[in-house]
């Protein structure tokens, strides 16, 4: 007689296993990734493989001879490697990303317990690292000649242009007309900066396959958006020579990689909806205070951080509607 | 008009209606049956036959004990070899009378006949008490007796009685039939129940997935006065009281709180067709539609199955289970039981004998949480699984109340959408039943 | 001036009015308390592990501080000895209760009840307790998912992977009985540890009448009394088809362990003398740190002429299953 399997009631599990999410995550960081390779060639992809390999070696090694247990997603250790290869700037020698690698999974993930454990987004954890460490390598925007037969953009990036001219005294939109930064530019593909900033149309599609396949929640990257919008044009419409206009803002930089692929990473995100809107409208505060009035020209990666630090105090207070009142 | 929903949580399971267009069959009477005495919630029923009676179909052979109870009928006529405990479909012992069958002899007032009796004639009192001497319990599943839900405290008044027949379950669709073919009976067991209750408005709910059930029903209601049937959206747990109460009045059903609070009555529909039969054909509760389906089975069907038949003969009538292991579930995937005892029988409350191989079901490896909130989004109650399933494992009693666990419904919802296969609901179930045992012991003092 | 100078003067100085701040906070809340809760803290194993009933044992040591009498208060883990010295540091008597061991009272290894179907749900005997009567035929017996291994702070008590059984280390099990409040089917008893350990017991729970008990275990007991017969000091009651030995009354004369027809009765740290002919139903000694279960075929002591002793309606000390099948705990909910 056939023998008969019992368990407690759910009997059905929906399709959608972790396994399934981080390779979505994965697939939907291809078009950036793909065209971030068009234009920076051979160097983003060593970068891009010597993040993969580190990071994967670092955790196998902690995982196997410290804790005694498997790499639990092998998925989720290739999309800190990959979204730190993005926030790497092109030229960046191989060895930044090794130790941004050892950086972003030995210190970020897995002194905290590994995967579901870390307070702090590990990708954005490592660039900050090296940001410290090492400033000269880490703002160094020459750009190796890509696969395609354009000119590669050397130089600053523009945010750190503009950071540079105000600096000097010169008005936001002479700047900008001077040195060609509009942000329309930066839509389709040719933005200095880091090696994954290079195309926002390229993220936007990664963030529109993650919402059809239901990854992610647009909760956060819109409330950080919005937030850098409004604040933005509220600015711009003050003082227009001081300050940078929304479109630009939005575009430039790693905003939109920020917003899409690091600030929704589960882990260091909040669970509630509640939690998620207050979080986005945190990142995107800091960013533009960081971006108009602080030193660094770029605030994504630190505004990150910092929102990183409030996620257990949103997911303890921002509780969920709860039916019976 | 748009579709209606609940307003939290909620998943979209895939739905498998297999069965949905086999037609309500008659189930052969077994040789023998077992009925049990524990079919409703509460005390089980006190047994009134002894070995060597003789019974006929609609006897009573258990009466209740105490308030929240009711009573047992023999759905079979015969000879009774045995009162005795015996294994349920969880292998517990419960009382049961067995049966051997002989012939098929009715208690004399039952009508057997199809034709339709709309005329009620009785009082209120009187559709009460019949109701509860034909042993009527709530049929989706919950097995509340149902003479208690239709007889509120004096001090609630009840306004809307909601006839459920959501079936958000996936793969069951013994409702959907029994709406399509009996939707006359249906809403005549409403009137009867609504009579009881003394409300004017009656609400019966279908899910968009069946519109012919929608369209049968709309049909049988037309020249009612107060009666409306809602159409809802394909939404797990759409059939669940507390849900499906927010989903019609937008009211909600307070903590630690019962549906009449909200001055709503949930009934199911295969115990509107069950009161029916009681009221106008004298037919107490003995027997019911249940659908046996399953990918792995060649046949799907909609039965309609005397209470007491062993489930083995069921699935014997389908060809059998598959020769390697399999999990059999009674009722839906969501919320069934799975069977560990297939010499166990059919229950008032068994709307679905559901077969499914191990790839289809088996638990895969647990791996660590993500923190990525779906069990939150999804819980329908509003609570959050994860923190449960952590304070849960750490046995953090007073946390877990003041996290409302005594709130959840056990409805799954948490446990199907985790994607890294967290047993959230194993977890929650047992921690929340030390929190109400908590809760009970501190209500005493 | 020098800049480290100014450092060091700076940090001094915020050092010590930080110092000054504490200070005053700590003399200003300071909450007094009975010294001697201290020493009897001192003197107590320091294991926190619940098995007196408190929180910890700072809790127990504040109880028994204020205590007029211990009662039957005791320490489990520290035992007569703890029990003593506290009594004489506060002048007070104790009352000294023999120490206990974890004995799990159920033998249906693998071997002998095998499974009849597949539990695939959490692992803990909690969660399949709620769910069912479990995967053997046997409703009473031992479910094996370990949850007493997991709530022993002593290590004594481990799951043998060879029966699928808990096997308790008598060397380490300090009686806190932290096991047998786990186990949902209640088949741990906390039994007195007795002379050398020499113990003799009923390792069964099974309720059932004697062909379901056989049919579902080979070694459940199967209420047949033969033991109540051959026992001289009307030490065994046999009540609802379930042997007990009461451990006051035996005299370890374990002619009830040949008696057995289905070998469910055990002795346990008894000699091994020369291996005569085993018992058929003998499961294998476990290996674990130290063997626990010895398997002494014959016995030392001369058999007495048999009286009949008219069984006692002694109740045994049976811990009640616990059912967590509460019909209340049971939600209203429609859900088809």
């Amino acid at each position: 007689m056939a023998r008969l399997l019992v368990s407690p009631s759910p009997h059905f599990q929906s399709p959608q296993t972790t396994q399934v999410l981080m390779n979505d995550v994965l697939i939907a960081l291809a078009p950036a990734t793909l065209v971030s390779l068009l234009f920076y060639g051979w160097n983003a992809l060593l970068l891009l493989a010597v993040c993969v390999a580190t990071c994967l070696l670092c955790e196998f090694l902690i995982e196997k001879y410290l804790l005694g247990r498997k790499i639990p997603s092998i998925s989720a250790t290739i999309i800190t490697a990959v979204l730190l290869a993005l926030n790497l700037p092109p030229a960046a020698p191989w060895w930044i990303a090794v130790i941004g690698s050892i950086a972003a999974i030995g210190i970020a993930k897995m002194c905290f317990g590994g995967l579901g454990q870390n307070i702090f987004n590990p990708a954005i954890f490592g660039r900050v690292f090296l940001l410290v460490s090492f400033p000269v390598a880490m703002t160094s925007w020459a750009a190796p000649q890509g696969w395609l037969p354009i000119d590669a953009f050397s130089g600053a990036t523009p945010l750190a242009q503009i950071n540079e001219g105000l600096r000097q005294g010169i008005p936001a939109s002479e700047i900008i007309a001077e040195n060609g930064l509009s942000g329309w530019r930066a839509f389709f593909g040719a933005a200095g900066g880091s090696v994954g900033e290079v195309s926002a149309l390229a993220l936007l599609a990664g963030f529109v396959y993650l919402l059809v396949r239901r990854t992610i929640r647009p909760h956060i990257p819109v409330s950080i958006l919005g937030t850098v919008v409004i604040l933005t044009t509220i600015f711009w419409l003050v003082n227009p020579d001081k300050f940078t206009g929304p479109v630009f803002n939005l575009l430039s930089g790693g905003l939109l990689l920020g917003a899409i692929f690091m600030a929704t990473d589960y882990v260091t995100s909040p669970m509630t909806t509640v939690g998620m809107i207050i979080y986005g409208v945190l990142i995107g505060l800091i960013t533009v205070l960081i971006r108009y009035f602080g030193s660094y020209p770029e605030g994504v990666s630190f505004a990150i951080l910092i929102a990183n630090m409030t996620v257990p105090l949103l997911n303890k207070y921002c509780k969920p509607k709860r039916f019976a009142a | 008009m748009k579709n209606r929903t609940f307003t939290i949580g909620g998943v979209h399971p895939a739905e498998h209606k297999l069965a949905k267009d086999a037609p309500i069959e008659k189930f052969p009477i077994p040789a023998k049956v077992a009925i049990s005495m524990a079919q409703h919630l509460g005390a089980p029923a006190t047994p009134v036959v002894n070995k060597g009676d003789k019974v006929k179909v609609g006897q009573v052979i258990g009466t209740p004990t105490g308030f929240v109870s009711g009573f047992v009928h023999s759905s079979v006529s015969g000879t009774v070899t045995a009162v005795e405990p015996r294994a349920d479909l969880a292998g517990n012992k419960v009382m049961h009378v067995c049966i051997d069958v002989e012939g098929d002899e009715f208690e004399q007032e039952i009508d057997c006949s199809d034709r339709i009796d709309r005329e009620i004639k009785l009082s209120a009192e009187e559709l009460l008490e019949k109701i509860k001497n034909a042993g009527i319990v709530g049929m989706g599943g919950a097995t509340f007796p149902t003479h208690i839900k239709l007889a509120p405290p004096k001090d609630k008044k009840a306004e809307y009685l909601i006839i459920n027949g959501s079936e958000c379950e996936p793969y069951v669709t013994a409702d959907d039939r029994l709406m399509r073919e009996h939707p006359h009976e249906i809403v005549l067991g409403a009137r009867i129940m609504a009579r009881v209750l003394g409300v004017e408005t009656v609400v019966l709910t279908v899910e968009e997935n069946k519109p012919e059930a929608f369209e049968a029903l709309s049909n049988a209601t037309m020249r009612y006065v107060g009666f409306n049937v809602f159409r809802m959206k394909k939404k797990y747990p759409q059939g669940g009281e507390k849900q499906l109460i927010d989903a019609v009045t937008r009211r909600r059903v307070p903590s630690g709180g019962l549906p009449i609070d909200t001055g709503c009555v949930v009934q199911n529909v295969a115990t509107a067709y069950a009161v029916y039969q009681a009221v106008q054909k004298n037919k107490p509760l003995i027997e019911r539609v249940m659908t046996v389906t399953g990918q792995c089975l060649p046949e799907q069907k909609n039965y309609l199955v005397r209470i007491g038949t062993p489930l083995s003969a069921i699935l014997d009538s389908v060809g059998g289970i598959p020769a390697e292991s399999v999990k059999v579930v009674s009722g839906g995937p969501m919320m069934g039981k799975a069977v560990a005892n297939l010499d166990a029988t059919t229950q008032k409350g068994s709307s679905c004998l559901l077969v499914l191989t191990p790839e289809q079901t088996a638990r895969t490896p647990e791996m660590v949480c993500i923190r990525c909130g779906r069990c939150t989004q999804a819980c329908p109650m509003g609570l959050e699984p994860w923190l449960m399933n952590r304070l849960g494992r750490a046995g953090d009693t007073a946390a877990l109340e003041e996290n409302k666990i005594y709130d959840c419904i056990e409805c799954g919802c948490c446990q199907f959408t985790c994607p890294s296969h967290i047993p959230l609901l194993d977890i929650v179930r047992t921690s929340k039943a030390d929190v109400m045992k908590i809760i009970r012991s501190r209500a005493k003092k | 001036m020098n800049p480290i100078l100014i450092t060091i003067v700076t940090l001094s100085a915020i050092g010590l009015l930080v110092a000054a701040i504490l200070f005053l906070v700590a003399k200003k809340f300071k909450v007094e308390e009975d010294a001697r809760i201290d020493q009897v803290e001192a003197l107590l194993p320091g294991a926190n592990c619940g098995g007196c009933g408190c929180a910890g044992c700072r809790d127990f040591a504040t109880k028994l501080v204020s205590l007029d009498d211990f009662g039957d208060v005791q320490c489990p883990v520290g035992g007569g000895e703890t029990m003593n010295k506290i009594a004489a540091l506060l002048g007070k008597a104790a009352t000294v209760q023999a120490p206990k061991v974890a004995v799990v009272r159920c033998n249906g290894s693998c071997e002998n009840r095998p499974t009849v179907n597949d539990y695939d749900g959490f692992g803990s005997c909690k969660v399949k307790a709620a769910l069912y009567s479990g995967d053997t035929a046997c409703s009473y017996g031992c479910l094996g998912c370990g949850d007493c291994t997991r709530v022993c702070k002593f290590g004594a008590i481990g799951m043998d992977p060879e029966s699928g059984l808990p096997v308790v280390d008598d060397t380490k099990c300090t009686g806190c009985g932290a096991c047998a409040k786990a186990c949902p089917k209640g088949i741990i008893e906390m039994r007195p540890k007795g002379l050398r350990g020499l113990r003799v017991v009923v390792l069964c729970n099974n309720r059932d009448k004697g062909a379901v008990a056989r049919k579902a275990c080979k070694a459940a007991c199967i209420g047949c009394a033969k033991c109540a017969k051959v026992c001289t000091h009307e030490a065994i009651v046999v009540d609802n088809n379930l042997a007990y030995i009461d451990p006051q009354k035996c005299k370890l004369c374990t002619k009830c362990v040949d008696e057995c027809p289905t070998g469910a009765i055990h002795k346990f740290n008894f000699p091994v003398r020369k291996a005569a002919a085993k018992p058929a139903v003998e499961p294998k000694p476990v290996s674990e740190p130290e063997p626990v279960v010895e398997v002494a075929p014959v016995l030392a002591e001369e058999p007495k002429p048999v009286v009949k002793p008219a069984p006692k309606p002694v109740v045994p000390k049976v811990e009640v299953v616990a059912d967590d099948a509460d019909s209340d705990d049971v939600i209203e909910l429609d859900i088809d």
